[in-house]
């Protein structure tokens, strides 16, 4: 069983194999199902995912009003063809949003690492397809690589907002996506692990402050951000940069910041965007008063 | 290792929008639910930290009932399961706690009818992976990944070790075990997760045996 980033690329080095085939090993042994119930399932996943971004593309609101649309508004400027960066990455971004936009109207996703993070890797991984003509199995895998990233840091620091903060969670995200996005290009595990650690020091320090204790404001744009990170940071690993400070180091100080960060920054929303005036008079408007004054 | 499946990073399949607020305190109902083994007339529940703060604006009071109601985190009706359990006729209070606990996911769930009561702290690690902490006072842990048994028994010597035969003589495997109690040869709690589900007449025969007060098993 692998503990942290290094081992898990040790492993698949050493036998010549993907980090996603690993992933599923260890996902047999530890479970005592088939390889093919495990890919199963993951299959159902992915199905879910698929689900909520067209779902999220056609346009959906939440019950706050906050959120929704804004997967719609992407997907017509790509359309259009004026865009500056670059069309793959603004359909990650766009259905990124899609999912989060769905997530936010009590819709029906897959958690990646969470739920609050749920855009990123269907994000990346849906507007990668276009570009690699993945087949159904391939794209399986790329879930199994960026759960075995996600393992790592659950298992490591933590995935969780209200433990963590941002970081945590869309950081987690965006450098398993990252991750997954190299695999699936041809890179080796070695890249993959750059990859992640590049995007993860990117995110380092973000702070867990919904508006109104909403997934919301800024969740959902935060993973836009997340895909569009993880998918820059993954062209950086396949240009052969790599991380001056390896994985696990990255993983340790983003665990080292989340225990740091004070308790207003960490999902209770009393501090960041939540407290600023318009977050405060926004979650006067959703729930009759500020939270702080409840 | 607090996390052991892939299936806890990439999944649950879930009602947005919070996967430790709405996912994971739907799984702490659903584990009280599991161990009250009927639909409660009543339920107070005290929310801590991130919880209490934020409950409204994640559905976290809705996803709770709807685990008392059994309903899983993918099933649509955690939406409406306040609505649901009040035409059930369910008694339901709220409680913001102020006080600062360990882990700041954290809910302490009070359920009961008249032949009895329950009383079980569960705390949301992320991902909507849940541990639960606390079970009428005994200190414990509790992934709710695995089928469990809990056996309520007096604390004398050979009690655990009559358990553990039984359930050698069903041909169930201990994955975890740990045993927790109040006071020296008073009540203690044991707290068992195997490999195997559990059947009801492997209950029946442990609640048979002498100092034990009584099994309840959790499924999967």
């Amino acid at each position: 069983m692998f503990r942290n980033v290094a081992e898990l690329v040790e492993l698949a080095v050493s036998q010549n194999k993907k980090i996603s085939e690993i992933m599923i090993e260890q996902e047999v042994m530890v479970s005592g199902r088939t390889k093919e119930e495990i890919l199963g399932l993951m299959d159902r996943n992915l199905t879910v995912m698929e689900k909520a971004v067209e779902r999220g593309i056609n346009g959906v609101k939440s019950h706050s009003g906050l959120t929704g649309g804004d997967a719609v508004l992407m997907q017509k400027y790509i359309e259009k063809g004026n865009f500056l960066s670059g069309e793959t990455i603004l359909d990650a971004v766009s259905k990124a949003v899609a999912t989060n936009e769905v997530n936010a109207a009590m819709g029906t996703i897959c958690a990646t690492p969470t739920a609050g993070s749920a855009g990123v890797v269907p994000g990346t991984l849906f507007a990668v397809q276009k570009k690699l003509n993945p087949t159904r199995e391939q794209m399986i895998s790329f879930l199994f690589t960026a759960g075995a990233f996600g393992f790592v840091v659950a298992n490591n620091a933590s995935i969780s907002g209200a433990a963590g903060g941002c970081q945590a969670e869309v950081g987690s995200a965006a450098g398993m996506a990252a991750a997954a996005i190299v695999e699936m290009a041809g890179g080796t595990p070695q890249q993959c692990a750059e990859a992640m650690a590049i995007t993860l020091k990117n995110m380092l320090g973000l702070v867990c402050d919904p508006v109104a204790g909403l997934v919301e404001v800024p969740c959902v744009k935060r993973n836009a951000m997340g895909a569009a990170n993880a998918m820059v940071a993954a062209d950086m690993a396949l240009a052969g940069i790599t991380s001056r400070i390896p994985c696990d180091e990255v993983i340790d100080a983003m665990y080292r910041i989340g225990q740091a960060m004070p308790s207003a920054l960490r999902e209770t929303a009393q501090g960041g965007l939540a407290a600023t005036p318009t977050g405060r008079r926004l979650e006067a408007k959703i729930f009759g008063m500020p939270l702080n004054e409840k | 290792m607090k996390y052991r499946s892939v299936f806890d990073i990439i999944g649950p399949v879930m009602i947005g929008p919070s996967s430790s607020h709405t996912a994971g305190a739907a799984r702490i109902g659903r584990v009280a639910r599991s161990l009250f083994g009927r639909e409660p007339k009543w339920a107070n529940i005290s929310l801590y930290g991130s919880f209490a703060q934020t409950y409204k604006g994640h559905g976290t009071d809705v996803a709770v009932i709807g685990g008392l109601l059994d309903f899983d985190t993918d099933d649509q009706r955690i939406i409406h399961a306040i609505d649901i359990a009040n035409e059930r006729g369910m008694k339901i209070t709220f409680i913001e706690e102020d006080a600062v606990t360990d882990h700041p996911n954290t809910a302490r769930v009070i359920i009961g009818d008249h032949d009895g009561e329950l009383e079980l702290v569960g705390i949301s690690i992320g991902g909507g992976k849940i541990e639960i902490t606390e079970l009428n006072g005994f200190e414990l842990k509790l992934s709710g990944n695995h089928p469990a048994l809990l056996v309520m028994h007096n604390d004398r010597f050979g009690t655990i070790a009559n358990v553990a035969n039984t359930l050698a003589k069903y041909e169930i495997n201990i994955g975890h075990m740990e045993v927790s109690r109040k006071e020296v040869g008073k009540l203690a709690l044991m707290t068992i997760e195997v490999d195997q589900n559990i059947n009801n007449q492997l209950i029946e025969e442990l609640e048979q045996l002498p100092n034990i007060l009584k099994a309840t098993k959790i499924a999967d």
